[in-house]
Formats: structure tokens, C-alpha cells, sequence
């Protein structure tokens, strides 16, 4: 084996132990998003004679904000198949399409949550209301973050190029971004669709 | 030198979120899970938008249709899949799964049994009178 095979053979055992902790980081965060869904779940009932989520939730704005993280979630699948072939251009044209619809999502989601403190139904109407914002609100800043790091993404690869240790990050970024597409499944399905239904 | 990283052939294992294959094997890859993604959320919201179903099967359809698309996003899009060379990667999933039934499952078991048990509040405020 040749020292140049050696050093491949390296950075790619890096790559996948990164990879394999970074998996680590977003399981635990997955325990943490389930605690708060357990809270929510257990206390969905309790409106303390305010607002439910039928009257609530309007599912057409769900839709919305379902199909834009959807969307950036499979164009963030495109900046990853860009990055591994080391083509700038399509990197950041998929990458900044992705906070295009990153950014419209959080907009349509703090629309929502505007217009639901408008009319009386903050976080302290309700315990059901309580564990709303907490659930959904902490998977907000989880796309707040995402979008300030796929921007850092954008720069660096820029400015330093496909270097493998800006791959390694490029990697952790998607897996990043699509657990949040992951839990919005969850949040869409038990949160608005039973919350209406119930 | 160059920096490329090539793959090893016979390598043991793949990180997450890696997929091997052409650039079109890629982007078919992409392209079924977001096909595959967007049938299950629209029979999700056809399932609640219509009154055709009967009402107690709803909350099952919906749960289920969920679970589906979960597992379509982790196999298509993070690309953790049962095959050999992604053993660290299952297993760690299997482990976290089993944390998340056990802090949902038990949180709501045992806070309905308190429930069940618990005198009814009018009747507390009464007794505390």
C-alpha cells in the first residue's frame, strides 16, 4: 500500500467516524424532541377552557409549510450530490434554494404563531397551548440554526473550496437537515393533524 | 497530491448519509423518496380532510402514514439502510427508537393512570373548602 492510499484511507475512516458521531448528536436530539412530544401528547386535552387546536390550527397554512421543508429537503439531497462531485455552482444554487425555503417555512410558521397570540392563544392560555410552543417553537430554532449553518456552508466552501474537512462538515450539515424534515413529519401528523381531528 | 478522497474498495462501511452510485443513480434516489415523501403527506391530509373514514381509524391512519414516511426520509434521504456496511449506523437508530417508545409510551401510560386515579378537580376544590 503506497502512502498517498494510506492518507485516503484516513481521511475516509475520518469521514465516517464524523458521519457516525454526528448520527449520535441528532438521535439524541430525537430524545429530546420526544420528550417534548410525550409532554404535548399528555396535555393536548388540557385547553383550560381556551382555544383547542380544531379552532386553531388552519391546515391549508400546514400544507404550506409541510411542502417548502419537503422541498428543502430534497434540494438539500441535490447540494449533497454537487458537494461529492466537487461542482460549485450547483452547490450553491441548491444550497441557497434550500434557505430560500428554509426561510419561507419559518416565516409561514411565525406568521402563525403571530396571528395565535393575537387572538389570546400565547403559550400561557393553556397547558395545551404551553406544550404547542415549546414543541413547535424548539423545532423552529432548530431551522434557524440549520439555515445560519447552511449560510456558514456557503461561505466556507466559497472561500476554502471542497477541502475534505469542509466535506466532512458539508455531510453533517444534510444529516442535519433532514432529521429536522424527520420530526416536522412527526409535528405535522400529531400536533395539527390530531390536533384537529380530536 | 491530489486531496480527492476515493473510496477504498471493499471498505468496511459508509458514513450516514452517504450513497454510492452515478450522479443519475443519486438524483433517482432523491427523486423517489420526494415522490414516495409527498403521496404519503397528501394521503395524510386526504385522510383528515375528508368525513369518508370511519372516525376511530383516523388517528391509527395517520400515525401509521406518519411512521411510513419517517422511515422513507431516514432510507432515501439519510441514506441508513440494513444493509452490511451500515451496522453502526442501524444500531444506533435501533437504540434510539427504543428510547423515544419508552419516554412516549411511558409518559403517556402513567400519566393516564394518575389521571384515572385522580379525584375529579370540582370535587377537590369541594373537599378543600
Amino acid at each position: 500500500m503506497t502512502a498517498a492510499t494510506l492518507a485516503h484511507d484516513e481521511l475516509y475512516q475520518k469521514r465516517i467516524r464524523t458521519g457516525f458521531g454526528f448520527w449520535l448528536f441528532i438521535l439524541s436530539d430525537m430524545v429530546i424532541f420526544s420528550c417534548l412530544f410525550a409532554a404535548h401528547a399528555v396535555l393536548a386535552t388540557r385547553t383550560a377552557g381556551g382555544p383547542s387546536g380544531a379552532e386553531l390550527f388552519d391546515l391549508t397554512n400546514v400544507a404550506f409549510e409541510t411542502a417548502f421543508l419537503l422541498a428543502s429537503s430534497f434540494t438539500c439531497g441535490l447540494a449533497s450530490i454537487a458537494a461529492a462531485e466537487r461542482n460549485r455552482f450547483w452547490f450553491q444554487i441548491a444550497m441557497a434554494v434550500t434557505c430560500v425555503l428554509g426561510l419561507a417555512f419559518l416565516a409561514l410558521e411565525i406568521r402563525e404563531f403571530a396571528g395565535m397570540i393575537e387572538r389570546g392563544a400565547g403559550p400561557t392560555r393553556s397547558a395545551f397551548l404551553s406544550s404547542f410552543y415549546a414543541l413547535v417553537g424548539c423545532h423552529g430554532v432548530h431551522v434557524f440554526a440549520g439555515i445560519l449553518w447552511l449560510l456558514t456552508m456557503m461561505a466556507q466552501v466559497q472561500a476554502k473550496g471542497f477541502r475534505p474537512d469542509i466535506q466532512r462538515r458539508n455531510l453533517c450539515f444534510a444529516l442535519f437537515w433532514h432529521a429536522l424534515d424527520i420530526i416536522w413529519v412527526a409535528i405535522f401528523s400529531i400536533v395539527y393533524l390530531l390536533g384537529v381531528a380530536l | 497530491m491530489s486531496h480527492e478522497i476515493e473510496e477504498p474498495h471493499g471498505a468496511a462501511e459508509y458514513p450516514p448519509g452517504e450513497e454510492e452510485g452515478s450522479v443519475g443513480q443519486r438524483l433517482l434516489g432523491y427523486g423517489v423518496g420526494l415522490g414516495l415523501a409527498i403521496l404519503l403527506t397528501a394521503t395524510s391530509f386526504f385522510v383528515i380532510s375528508t368525513d369518508i373514514f370511519w372516525l376511530p381509524s383516523i388517528p391509527v391512519a395517520i400515525i401509521v402514514l406518519a411512521i411510513a414516511q419517517m422511515g422513507v426520509h431516514v432510507v432515501f434521504f439519510l441514506h441508513i439502510t440494513t444493509g452490511a456496511d451500515n451496522t453502526n449506523n442501524v444500531m444506533a437508530l435501533a437504540f434510539g427508537i427504543l428510547i423515544v417508545l419508552l419516554v412516549v409510551g411511558g409518559s403517556l401510560w402513567i400519566m393516564a393512570n394518575l389521571d384515572h386515579n385522580m379525584v375529579p378537580m370540582d370535587q377537590l376544590m369541594q373537599m378543600q373548602r
